[in-house]
Parts: structure tokens; sequence; C-alpha cells
């Protein structure tokens, strides 16, 4: 596996589970922004979410112990800021997941998860994480989180 | 040298207006707000340490921790309103509506700068900036153009915080210096915008804006209120009581 075969390290971050939404990996949420093979070593670079986001931490060390018990031991991990995180990264087939998991995708309104209601009211900006947003739905009036866009 | 302090003062604002807004966590007057006034505070600590890890890149011996848990009262160049406890609810959203419409305007300008971890981190600060904006002005309509009990709180709120806003539009030597190479911001130029932000949150509100008075001063020489003191005794207690202790 010294080969430098940057696929094969994306195959394998791509079932790495996000710590906090595990129905998507890192990869989908779009936080593995490049890999690439230098001087004997994959250099994957991760930017965070939002800046204070705990999961950073997290699935840092979920990354190292997945690429470690696949005998990858020649690997960096490096921090990026620019640019900056966006939910536009995000693939429809993501998002598709995020809703069958029970969070509304990013969207510029917040639709309900359960009966895709677009009647819904906003109860919080801020939700369970610092990626989302806390609703209700008028419809079913099920409480739901919302993928904030940014 | 020059570079350093500018980088430490932005990282400082953050850093103790993260401290200080934890405070609210587990205490918050509704579930809801305790955990926007908690996730915003998260918000401002991860801002705190990126800035904090790009001092620690050019000073080139001390870590971000060092910075945040080994330096002294004096030392600290956080914006005075920053240290601000508090007090209640309206205290605590009129002091953050005030920071975070600076930290919009700052950081969108911030965010073209020359240095590219500076406008790196400018950019990913103003996305979560914005949020804070809309979430304490919000509130600031909500408490002005609420009840007469909550009118009257709001209202002395922002009358004695207030004297601590002069701070947000100085320029001392160095941000002149940084800010004509193109790293840094003109500060004075932000008055205009954050005065036409506040005037039409507090139109909104029907609140007064209050009179010119006696602006403090001072958080650009380290010099600073008494809050500071305690809240880094808070902060800083484990780290210094134990030095270098692990997870």
């Amino acid at each position: 596996m010294q080969n430098g075969n940057t696929n094969k390290i994306w195959e394998l971050l791509n079932t790495v589970p996000d710590p906090e939404i595990p129905a998507i990996s890192v990869v989908e949420l779009g936080v593995i922004r490049n890999v690439i093979f230098q001087e004997n070593s994959f250099i994957i670079s991760i930017t965070p979410t939002y800046s204070g986001c705990p999961a950073v931490k997290a699935f840092q060390d979920d990354i190292k112990i997945c690429l470690k018990e696949n005998g990858i031991e020649n690997f960096e991990l490096k921090i990026v800021y620019s640019p900056a995180w966006t939910t536009d990264w995000m693939t429809e087939e993501t998002k598709e997941k995020l809703r069958k998991y029970g969070i509304s995708p990013p969207s510029e309104k917040a639709i309900c998860p359960q009966c895709n209601s677009k009647s819904t009211t906003l109860v919080s900006e801020f939700g369970a994480t610092a990626c989302k947003s806390f609703h209700k739905c008028n419809d079913c009036l099920e409480p739901f989180e919302h993928f904030k866009c940014i | 040298m020059n570079l350093l302090n500018y980088t430490l003062r932005i990282a400082d604002s953050s850093l103790i207006s993260a401290q200080r807004l934890s405070e609210w966590c587990s205490k918050g007057p509704t579930l809801e707000e305790d955990i926007a006034l908690s996730n915003i505070s998260l918000d401002l600590f991860g801002q705190a340490n990126g800035f904090l890890e790009y001092a620690s890149e050019i000073d080139g011996s001390k870590s971000a921790d060092d910075f945040a848990f080994k330096r002294n009262e004096r030392e600290f160049y956080n914006l005075k309103i920053t240290e601000q406890e508090n007090g209640h609810f309206g205290d605590t959203i009129a002091r953050l509506f005030f920071c975070s419409a600076f930290n919009f305007l700052f950081y969108t300008e911030l965010s073209k700068s020359k240095d590219e971890t500076l406008s790196a981190l400018a950019a990913k600060s103003l996305k979560e900036v914005k949020y804070h904006l809309k979430h304490s002005k919000s509130w600031m309509i909500r408490l002005g153009d609420g009840t007469e009990e909550s009118k009257l709180k709001i209202q002395e709120s922002l009358n004695s915080i207030w004297q601590f806003t002069g701070e947000f539009f100085e320029m001392d030597k160095i941000d002149i210096e940084i800010s004509d190479s193109g790293i840094g911001v003109n500060n004075t130029s932000l008055k205009e915008e954050w005065n036409k932000i506040v005037n039409d949150t507090l139109d909104q509100a029907k609140l007064t804006r209050p009179e010119d008075m006696y602006m403090q001063t001072g958080s650009k020489k380290g010099l600073h209120t008494e809050c500071l003191g305690h809240l880094l005794s808070e902060m800083q207690y484990l780290p210094r009581a134990y030095p270098d202790a692990k997870w």
C-alpha cells in the first residue's frame, strides 16, 4: 500500500462516517479537500465545517484509525481553511441520505424530512450541532433539524 | 512582530468573547437560547483557535495554548467590550449585537487581506458571524419592541455598554502599518456601516441611540477593566495549576 494510489485512500475515507451524522461519510460531508502523494507520504487536507466544530478532532482520530487498520502508515493530516467549507459541495445523493436519516438537507427553506411539507416554522437558528438549525413542521407537527446553508 | 501583535488582537477578542459567552452554558433563559449562546461561543473559540495557531506559526516558539493560557492580563489585547460581564440576558445580547455587527464588517474587509492565512480565516469566520449578527439583532428587536419591562432593561443595557464601542474604530501605529500594507483593516472606515446597522436595528427595536459620551480605550496597550483578570483566573486555572497536564 505504499505505491501512492490516492484512489484507494479516497475509497477508505469514504468508509469513515461523520461522527455526529453517521448516515454520511466525511467525504460526502465535503471536509476532505484533497489527497496527494508527496515524498512517499499521503497528505490529506481537511477543512472544518464550522471553526469550532468538535467533530473535527473526532474525525481526524477516526481517519487515522481507519487508515492504520488498512495498513497505511505513511500519511499526514493537514487542516486548511481556504476555500471555506460550504454546503454547496454536498451532492444530491448525499442530501437524500440526510433526508432519509431525518435531517432536512441544506436548502433555502427547510422542508420537513418526515412528510415533505414546505410549511415549516423556525424554532431556533441554532440546533444540537453547529451546522444545524431547529424547526417544526406545521403539517405533521414533528420537530426536525435542518442543515444550515453556509 | 507587528503582524504577530495584530493577529493576537483578533484572536484575543474572539477568545475572550467565547469564554465569556460560555458562562451561559446550562444557564440560558430557555433551552433553545442556551444552545444558541453555547453554539456562538463555540464558533468564537474555533475562530480564536485559528488565529492563535497562526500567531504560533508567526512567533515560531510559543504554541496556541501557550498564548491562550500562559499570558497575563496585561499581555492580552482583546477589546474591552468582549471581557465585560454577562449581566442579565439583555446585557449579553446588547454586547453580542455590537460585537457581531463590528465583526461582520471587519471580517468582510479582512477576507480581502493580502495575507492568505488571515483572509482564509476571515472568510471562514464571516460565515459564522452572519448568524451571530442575525440572532442578536432579532433579540434586540424583540426585547426593545417587547414588553415595558424588556424595553426598559435592554435600553439600560445598551446605555451602559455604549462606552465600550469606541474601541472598535481605533487605529494605533500597528493598525495603520498593517492596514497600509494591505494586510489589515482600516477600522475607522467601518464606522459608517456599523452606525447604519446599529441605527437601523435600534429604529426597528424602538430603542434610543445613546448620546455621544466618553469612550473607553486602552486594550491595544494591554490595559483592561477589572473583569478580565477574573475571567482569566478561571480560564487559565488548570494549565496554571497543573503545568503541561495531558488528557
